[in-house]
């Protein structure tokens, strides 16, 4: 930068630090690649979740568009999605409302 | 999900390819089928010099898609695209390697799970592959070979969760 100006450090407003505290819910959502029998696979690899939880997450995942498969802090909810990316799934997060 | 193509072709493919034996799993796989899978390794490895390229969108689907997350989605990308990049070509590079064994270790066959899936996904991107196509039909090669691909995962799934 051209000027040495003073820095000016933005302090988080209470609502923003509120915000960030917010828990956070993983979402895997449906697509006409992956395979049944791989998303159930990879559900129960990584969240230990036996097979009926994981056929029966699966199954919303194909009927009702997307689901939820885990939830936590962000740094929790960035690594299951980093992992979910990993095996191929189309996982994103978002704040749990 | 993608499953008709499976369903469709299996009886075509009444041979098992993969068996579990003790804590190995068999690779009943041809010479041809054997090459196939040499081949792809390096090719879908050598795509991913340019990751941003939109037929791999389905390798890097964003973490975060809601408006007020974009920031952190640009974080996410700068951070963990190039690991992600390097887990992909590790696999792909893998299942070349391994291609020719007679049989494979339980971690190998996930990273084969993996690597299977990754290439169909991008092959599925560029055949723009959509939900509940029941009647599709192998037209072209890169067809025949992605309902060649979903058979064989299939069979790779099937084994890693036989625990007999």
């Amino acid at each position: 930068m051209p000027t040495a100006a003073p820095v000016e450090i933005k302090e988080p407003e209470v609502g923003e630090v509120a915000a960030a505290d917010r828990p956070w819910k993983v979402l895997v959502w449906n697509d006409p690649i992956n395979l049944m029998s791989y998303v159930t696979f990879v559900l129960q690899k990584l969240f230990g979740y036996s097979r009926e939880k994981a056929h029966s997450l699966m199954l919303d995942v194909h009927y009702k568009g997307r689901a939820v498969v885990s939830h936590g802090p962000r740094e929790k909810a960035e690594l299951d999605v980093f992992r979910l990316h990993e095996h191929g799934l189309w996982a994103t997060m978002e704040h749990d409302s | 999900m993608g499953d008709h193509g499976a369903r469709q072709l299996t009886p075509l493919f009444a041979r098992r390819l993969i068996q579990r034996s003790g804590d190995a799993y068999k690779l009943n796989l041809d010479g041809d089928e054997r090459d196939l899978l040499r081949n792809l390794g390096p090719q879908f490895a050598a795509l991913l010099d340019d990751p941003t390229q939109p037929v791999l969108e389905r390798l890097f689907p964003p973490a975060y898609n809601e408006q007020e997350d974009l920031q952190l989605q640009d974080e996410y990308r700068r951070l963990m695209q190039e690991d992600l990049v390097d887990r992909h070509r590790q696999e792909f590079e893998l299942l070349a390697s391994t291609a020719g064994s007679d049989a494979l270790t339980g971690e190998q066959l996930l990273a084969w799970a993996r690597a299977l899936n990754s290439i169909r996904l991008v092959l599925g991107t560029h055949l723009d592959v959509q939900e509940d196509e029941e009647n599709r039909r192998p037209e072209s090669p890169d067809e025949a070979l992605y309902q060649w691909l979903t058979y064989l995962l299939g069979e790779v799934v099937e084994a890693l969760e036989d625990q007999t």
